[in-house]
């Protein structure tokens, strides 16, 4: 057991050593995001697009798996409309415990598991990675940037070199140990945007780190209203009970002098 | 319930003396409401009420966390609270977060009770009570924070279950009954998840006895005098009714912390949390950087500064008792202390003491979350968190017996109502 522990904690140590010896320049780019902010909201024209360029590149290998295809239609997410969200989903196959068998999917199922070459689920990548740390481990920079999920994976799908390394790796300067085995998914011109915006690198990752937000944190528009009226009646209250108090306790603290 | 002299309920309605003579429950919390209560209590009061609301707040929202949580699939069925579940997020983003108000709150309680010398005579039991309901605290948080069953959980579970193994000879037998297995499984999270869900309970009745034993001798205050006893009047000299004067000045308190609460849960809900943690677990795969929750850093750093045996204790066993034995010395201050002085307010060397304390804590709370290589001006993080461990034991087992001789203190008001006129100035 003893071992175990100290391996464990040994193996922290090295990889935490190897991470900042491989990842000397990784980069993250600070990114401004329509989502952020205490009243940022999704941009619903850029999630469609963003759920574009997922289907059309990224859904080749990844899959999103918590991700109801019902959610499309939701108010604060893509928002299709439901008839369109219905046929969207035909296009995926799902597995149906029941009979064994990969049907066609519907409204109610989720998007289906996509682990076929091993690429990682992406429903919560943008909040399972952090773009920003420290400084010094304090988490300065996480409460002025963001956690930096989101600019982690713009500046991943931006940040090919175009090299390649001796075990096939791609050069990435984003990527924790510099190269990764994905191939670059984007370049400009693959998808054709049908609202007019720019068919680029920076406009595709974009827009699908943006939908890859939504995916991770779907109900992030409730929250920023929510909290905010939260935050606004709290603190009403609290002026309230301070006045309250304050009427409550003068007569203690200030006596009339008797005779 | 109290020693101080106070009014008692009387019951005048035919129904009310009836009722009275067969279950005295109305007295019992007319007497709890109406407790005399030293005047003079400051801002640093009111953070019983936000622990007390921070246990109502856990119990109902983890209650309804608990209807839509499948510990089979934890990570899946969390997901499908933060989804599909209406208000789901919020439910879990302030449970989420709702640990981490618990234990700032706590901490500040504890380092108040520090500084007061809320824990001396005759409070020993209210104060040993808190350490138990701190330790349930712990033990609950932990195992709350292995049912999302992501990477954190997983490999969080592992160091702190194998922890348990370092014990000699019974340490392994200890593990497989933790755990259920000889690794983390489904029977892990099962066990867990029950115990996640009673420890709450026992917290709620161990904080009853906690005020109970407090409610008994009285509260302390910041002056640190008792409150004169002898007849009612010179009583209430010293004492206003808990209800309305302090239930309104502790809501205000809590009014104003639920604020920055909702903040919080609205701009950075994951702030506080580990990314990793929204990674399925897998054992095959270890997180580069495990760490606990934030709350338990400065005990966590007490671990590692013991890479080392010490003579024949092997290092893992010894960073562990190092580590429990952190936070069991607390239990002992009432019996160290040796200064007739309660307050610190008087006490000019405990207060340097006090805040050095304060600051090894806070140095601590950042180690334990550093790599083991950093360094600082070349000194190794962990040989600076064992300074800071050996100060952090050598403030309860030297300077508070220490500083009961050494210490010329200064004078003390005779009286909570001296105190109190004092501050405010009346005539």
């Amino acid at each position: 057991m003893k071992k175990l522990l100290i391996s464990t904690i040994a193996s922290l140590a090295l990889a935490t050593g190897a991470m900042a010896a491989g990842g000397g320049d990784v980069h993250i780019e600070d990114h401004d995001w329509s989502f952020e902010g205490p009243f940022g909201s999704y941009d619903t024209l850029q999630l469609q697009r963003g759920l574009q360029v997922f289907t059309e590149v990224c859904s080749a290998c990844h899959g999103v798996k918590f991700v109801g295809f019902y959610a499309l239609d939701d108010e604060g997410g893509p928002a299709l409309p439901e008839a369109q969200v219905r046929e969207y989903a035909k296009g995926f196959e799902v597995w149906n415990e029941k009979t064994k068998e990969y049907q066609t999917a519907q409204y109610s199922d989720h998007f289906p598991e996509n682990a076929g070459v091993g690429a990682p689920d992406l429903s919560l990548m943008a909040k399972a990675r952090a773009g920003f740390h420290g400084p010094y481990g304090l988490g300065i920079n996480q409460v002025v940037k963001g956690m930096g999920g989101p600019e982690y994976i713009y500046s991943l799908l931006t940040g090919y070199t175009g090299h390649e390394t001796e075990d096939g790796l791609h050069e990435n300067t984003a990527y924790p140990s510099g190269a990764l085995s994905m191939a670059p998914p984007l370049e400009d011109g693959i998808v054709t945007y049908a609202d007019g915006s720019p068919e680029t690198l920076k406009q595709y990752s974009e827009d699908v780190t943006a939908f890859l937000m939504w995916t991770a944190e779907p109900k992030l528009n409730q929250r920023k209203r929510g909290g905010m009226i939260a935050v606004l009646m709290l603190g009403f209250l609290s002026v309230l009970l301070f006045l309250a108090n304050k009427a409550l306790w003068y007569p203690v603290k200030h006596p009339r002098k008797e005779d | 319930m109290s020693g101080i002299p106070h009014d008692h309920y009387e019951p005048t309605s035919a129904v009310g003396k009836w009722f009275h003579k067969r279950l005295p429950i109305v007295s019992l919390a007319y007497g709890t409401l109406m407790i005399p209560t030293p005047k003079n209590l400051n801002w640093w009061w009111i953070w019983g009420i936000v622990l007390t609301f921070c246990l109502v707040l856990m119990i109902v929202t983890g209650i309804v966390l608990a209807m839509h949580y499948n510990v089979g699939d934890g990570f899946e069925s969390v997901e499908h609270i933060m989804r599909d579940v209406n208000g789901g997020w919020a439910w879990r983003y302030v449970h989420m977060n709702g640990a981490s108000l618990f234990f700032i709150a706590v901490y500040i309680h504890i380092f108040r009770g520090l500084y007061y010398g809320s824990y001396k005579a005759p409070r020993e039991i209210t104060w040993v009570v808190g350490v138990i309901i701190f330790l349930l605290m712990m033990a609950t948080a932990f195992m709350g924070y292995t049912l999302p069953q992501g990477q954190m959980s997983l490999h969080g579970t592992s160091v702190i279950t194998g922890l348990f193994g370092t014990i000699p000879w019974v340490g392994e037998d200890i593990k497989l009954w933790l755990l259920g297995g000889p690794a983390v499984s489904g029977a892990s999270y099962n066990r867990f998840f029950a115990l996640h869900f009673l420890l709450p309970f026992v917290i709620a009745a161990m904080v009853a006895v906690h005020i109970w034993a407090f409610h008994t001798t009285g509260n302390n205050n910041p002056a640190g005098v008792d409150v004169r006893i002898k007849t009612k009047e010179v009583a209430e000299k010293d004492t206003l009714p808990f209800w309305p004067y302090f239930v309104i000045k502790d809501l205000v308190g809590l009014c104003f912390v639920l604020t920055a609460f909702a903040a919080i849960v609205w701009m950075m809900p994951n702030y506080l949390g580990h990314p990793d943690n929204y990674i399925v677990g897998n054992p095959f795969v270890t997180p580069e950087h495990i760490v606990p929750e934030w709350y338990f850093l400065p005990f966590y750093a007490m671990l590692r500064a013991i890479d080392f045996d010490i003579i024949f204790i092997p290092a893992a066993f010894a960073g562990f008792a190092v580590m429990m034995g952190s936070v069991l010395i607390l239990a002992i201050a009432p019996w160290t202390d040796t200064s007739e002085v309660r307050s610190g307010r008087y006490r000019p060397m405990l207060k340097w003491f006090f805040w050095l304390l304060v600051a090894d804590f806070i140095f601590l709370m950042w180690a334990g979350s550093q790599s083991t290589d950093m360094t600082i001006l070349s000194i190794s993080v962990t040989r600076l968190a064992l300074l800071g461990a050996i100060y952090w034991f050598a403030y309860f087992l030297i300077v508070l017996p220490l500083l009961g001789i050494i210490e010329k203190t200064h004078t003390v008001p005779d009286t909570i109502e001296g105190d109190f006129n004092a501050t405010h100035g009346a005539e």
